[in-house]
């Protein structure tokens, strides 16, 4: 039995209010995060400038020179009373991109690793990868950057211990039963199991940021000489992703 | 279009303003001006609003022809300054005529320096913002050959002056209690606020490395944090228990604990501090840090009441020994000038 973790309210700086749900990075705290910044969100409060998500909080920024803390902070915790976050619906409005990937081969080279690292054959991996729905847990690093979980327990792989020294835009990169979508070329130690041609980052397009924390998403299984012929006709960045409301 | 020719510019020069607000859930944090204390300042001397878009310069700036009179001021850390080959001051507004060529560079004081332009910069705004995000790759640096395109002016006021303030070499710098400030111990804490540090040469607009002699300031539970939200003037400690205070331009969110939060209105002190000036960090508490920081907002916006006529201006003398400035003995040596 866990023992129940009771949630934080803290300042940050004299920037907002971070409202914390666990101190380890867990689908539940994440789900309450998401869920109670949109329940926030949906009051309305004039004092707050802006909100965010990260693994395990919901971040309000608030001009803590202008606004006191403690009324703040009060006024959170009314929300929070009674009330399971980490059961909660999430927010209206979110989406369901399914984004076509090449797993393994020259464009993806370390997805057999990856799959004897979790302790699986290359078929159940690919099954994990492909399978799963995931959610975008939080947004950050990069502009527009996904962090997508959660995979199951035999993903809990570490991170490698030297880092690839450039791992290009569009990779997926696994570690700790997470996948992220690299919005640039990046060096990491999470490593490279698929590739895909999605832009998470479109300044110049309709939709910069096409991904928001709350998304699901789903990865296809596409062949490489597939890949070569959508990122030939990419000029507007979505990869030849499908985006679906989700209810 | 009005504008200034770009003839020759410093590697480290860029379109700024107050940055892009708003996208901090889509991992874009606001960027915008080091110092915007020095873009109140701009504000206040041209007496226009405080959201136009200024140039803001590193260690060198660059020399600029107009194409139009232009009003210019000049803000922040001080840089050698000329119109046409004659000194002008700095901390100060006047006006470059149609033709004219404004030289500028290097810093003597400071790290940052800020040339404002009447009507502001009308470079093209990506996000509803035309700061350059240099971390993300929003925006590209200042080039030889550009043509930075000036806004409409309303206002025809030059010549004007604001006091200089102590910012640019260091100094204490306000903190307050942060999220992670208990995950150290009191020793650690106690460490920190009794250690000078030096400002590393290694920092950009992301972030400035804080050197000190002696152990560093790891807390053993840096390890098992969850990455957490950042906001300008955290101070992060990396695990080899180094000291960062981030910037504007920071990712937004990190791996590594914040000891503590420097007050907004103290960031400007940590901005311009030069490479290798001293650096102390103080506690306050959060109900003090507000107190202090609503003050001094308060402060910002009445710049524009304290910007004074320029009554003489010493360096646009052309032929200083021969001014009797004060009736006494003048110095080439001992300058009271650089006392006012």
């Amino acid at each position: 039995m866990t023992v129940q973790f009771s949630p934080l309210i803290r300042s940050v700086g004299l920037g907002g209010v971070l409202v914390t749900f666990g101190d380890k990075a867990t689908d539940g705290a994440n789900r309450a995060a998401i869920a109670f910044r949109g329940a926030v969100d949906a009051l309305g409060w004039p004092e707050v400038e802006e909100s965010s998500s990260t693994l395990v909080s919901a971040f309000f920024r608030v001009d803590l020179a202008q606004h006191r803390f403690e009324v703040v902070r009060d006024k959170l915790a009314t929300v929070l009373d009674g009330q399971d976050w980490s059961a909660a619906r999430l927010p209206e409005g979110r989406a369901l991109w399914t984004i076509p990937a090449v797993f393994g081969g020259t464009r993806a080279p370390q997805f057999d690793e990856a799959a004897e690292a979790a302790g699986l054959d290359p078929a159940a991996a690919l099954a994990d990868l492909t399978g799963t729905r995931l959610r975008v847990l939080t947004i950050g690093f990069a502009p527009g950057q996904p962090y997508l979980g959660t995979l199951g327990d035999a993903w809990d792989i570490p991170r490698q211990v030297g880092l690839s020294p450039n791992v290009p835009q569009g990779a997926l990169v696994a570690a700790v039963r997470q996948i992220c979508l690299f919005a640039k070329d990046t060096p990491t130690g999470w490593r490279h199991v698929g590739q895909s041609a999605f832009r998470c980052f479109r300044p110049k397009g309709f939709e910069p940021f096409p991904l928001a924390p709350g998304d699901e998403v789903q990865f296809a299984d596409i062949s490489a000489t597939e890949l070569a012929r959508i990122e030939a006709h990419n000029a507007d960045g979505s990869g030849g992703a499908v985006r679906e409301e989700l209810a | 279009m009005r504008a200034l020719r770009v003839l020759n510019v410093g590697p480290g020069v860029a379109i700024q303003d107050l940055g892009r607000a708003g996208y901090l859930a889509k991992g874009l944090t606001r960027g915008g001006a080091a110092d915007v204390r020095a873009v109140h300042e701009g504000a206040a001397l041209l007496r226009q609003a405080v959201d136009f878009a200024v140039l803001e310069m590193v260690g060198t700036g660059g020399s600029f022809e107009a194409t139009d009179d232009i009003r210019i001021a000049l803000t922040g850390a001080t840089m050698t300054a000329a119109v046409d080959g004659s000194a002008v001051a700095w901390n100060a507004s006047h006006i470059l005529p149609k033709g004219s060529i404004l030289t500028l560079g290097p810093t003597r004081d400071g790290t940052y320096g800020y040339l404002h332009v009447g009507g502001g910069f009308d470079t093209p705004s990506v996000l509803s913002a035309r700061a350059t995000h240099q971390s993300t790759g929003l925006g590209a640096l200042v080039a030889t050959g550009d043509s930075l395109d000036v806004g409409a002016d309303r206002s025809g006021d030059v010549g004007l002056t604001l006091p200089r303030d102590s910012r640019f070499g260091g100094g204490v710098v306000r903190i307050v209690p942060s999220m992670q400030t208990d995950d150290f111990d009191a020793e650690i804490r106690m460490r920190f606020v009794d250690t000078t540090f030096r400002r590393d040469p290694r920092a950009n607009r992301q972030g400035v490395r804080m050197d000190s002699d002696g152990d560093g300031f790891a807390t053993p539970k840096a390890l098992s944090i969850v990455s957490e939200v950042i906001v300008p003037g955290d101070i992060q400690i990396t695990g080899d228990g180094t000291p960062f205070v981030l910037l504007a331009e920071s990712q937004t969110t990190g791996g590594y604990p914040r000891i503590g939060t420097v007050l907004p209105c103290d960031l400007p002190r940590v901005v311009q501090a030069p490479a290798g000036a001293e650096l102390r960090f103080e506690f306050v508490s959060l109900e003090d840090a507000a107190a202090i920081e609503a003050r001094a907002q308060s402060e910002w916006c009445k710049l524009r009441s304290l910007a004074a006529p320029l009554v003489r201006d010493p360096a646009e003398m052309q032929d200083l020994l021969s001014y009797q400035l004060i009736g006494g003995v003048v110095s080439a040596v001992h300058s009271p000038l650089d006392e006012g």
